[in-house]
């Protein structure tokens, strides 16, 4: 992972005009965006009953999340210290306001008023330090601080992010912790490298039924969603297995792959999230000799 | 910027006891149609500091609300909400400043954008500072 923007440059120099401008030529970093943002309000859970709400985007960039919250319906404010990304948004012409902001140096924003928050891969910025006045735990603080007091009780705020490590994921959360929140991470796809995306899914006021965290897609034990341990725990296993792996196994595998075999494989790539054709009658058949 | 945002924002800087609401010193004022939707505005009314958004929207030249907090009942009358709907979501500050009420810093506006970067002394991280150095 040395390509992590985190690691070249502070976000509002990183994200200068020939970057900002990927955004909008590359289709496949719009994809990417907008599936995260999709998934972020579907972890958000707001009420289905129509009303629009007033939503927070951090880290907007340059509004493709902010599009995916304007098309269910909802308005939205969108805040980030990139002033490149910020003026492709307005070319974008996004539905929602823009501000230009850091979001470290906590949310200037009323008590009370915001009905939801998301954020697309930027909260693990804040664990930068890129200036000396810069220490990433007063910037946690001040930014889950003033995020708690800017959201309406009940509200949630949902982070798709990439830590670095465990340690940084366990920072985060632990800052998350202290400003009042209840929560936990959610990890899609925890099985496949490509596919998995973790979501920081934090509700504000006391831990409740409300509170739970949802359950991941594309795991089939809830062994994920719990802590931010698991996915230690899940590289363990895969290690032990690993060596315990003897010759003879293998020589078994060989002679011939059994119905079985096929659909246990087949499930296994569903579970990383891979597209596989469905079991039919004729899964795992032999094809005819004259083929 | 539309008086929507303009309602939430207050100031972040060290000291400022009451942030809110900022002054808008409005240079350009442009009105974009947006869609009418009751539900969203019936929603806002409780959140929205009444006397700023109307002090706001005279400030950008529009003196159509009423300047007391009116009741929920008016919440029935199309024509206020209406108005409402114009004033909160319609009404766009395109060139300006916003000003803290307590400092005076400005914060400007540009192409719609209102710049909220703090400089370094004025961060609002000293007051936190003590408590989490005793519990690392």
């Amino acid at each position: 992972m040395s390509s992590r923007p985190e690691l070249q440059a502070p976000p509002e120099i990183f994200y200068d005009d020939v970057e900002a401008r990927k955004y909008t030529s590359s289709s496949r970093i719009v994809g990417i965006q907008a599936e995260l943002s999709e998934r972020a309000l579907e972890l958000l859970a707001l009420p289905d009953d129509g009303i629009p709400r007033l939503l927070l985007d951090i880290g907007c960039g340059s509004g493709l999340s902010g599009e995916t919250i304007s098309e269910d319906g909802h308005q939205w404010i969108g805040l980030d210290i990139s002033r490149s990304m910020l003026d492709v948004a307005l070319e974008r012409e996004t539905e929602g306001d823009l501000i230009l902001g850091d979001m470290g140096q906590g949310l200037g924003l009323r008590p009370g008023v915001i009905d939801g928050a998301i954020s697309i891969s930027a909260v693990q910025w804040l664990c930068n330090a890129d200036k000396s006045c810069h220490e990433p735990r007063l910037r946690l603080k001040a930014f889950f601080g003033s995020l708690y007091r800017c959201l309406g009780r009940g509200a949630r705020a949902v982070f798709q992010l990439y830590p670095e490590n465990n340690a940084q994921r366990e920072l985060i959360l632990s800052f998350a912790m202290r400003a009042g929140f209840a929560g936990g991470v959610v990890i899609d796809y925890p099985h496949s490298s490509k596919k998995r995306k973790e979501y920081l899914v934090l509700t504000c006021g006391p831990p409740s039924m409300s509170t739970m965290t949802p359950s991941a897609k594309g795991e089939d034990e809830n062994s994920c969603s719990d802590e931010e341990s698991s996915g230690d725990e899940e590289n363990q296993t895969v290690c032990i297995s690993d060596r315990h792996r003897s010759r003879k196994k293998q020589k078994v595998t060989k002679k011939g792959k059994t119905r079985s075999w096929v659909l246990q494989k087949k499930e296994k790539m569903r579970s990383k999230g891979n597209v596989v054709p469905p079991d039919t009658k004729y899964t795992a058949r032999k094809r005819k000799a004259r083929f | 910027m539309r008086l929507l945002t303009h309602n939430m924002l207050s100031s972040n800087i060290k000291g400022v006891i009451n942030g809110f609401p900022l002054r808008i010193e409005a240079e350009k004022v442009v009105i974009k149609e947006v869609d009418f939707n009751p539900d969203f505005i019936k929603n806002m009314f409780s959140k929205i500091d009444w006397k700023a958004l109307a002090d706001a929207s005279k400030i950008m030249g529009y003196a159509e609300l009423p300047e007391e907090v009116p009741d929920h009942s008016v919440l029935d009358s199309d024509e206020f909400l209406q108005k409402f709907h114009h004033a909160l979501l319609q009404l766009h500050l395109e060139e300006g400043a916003l000003v803290c009420p307590e400092t005076g810093r400005r914060f400007p506006v540009n192409k719609g954008i209102p710049n909220m970067l703090l400089h370094e002394d004025e961060m609002n991280l000293d007051a936190t500072c003590t408590s989490s150095a005793s519990n690392p």
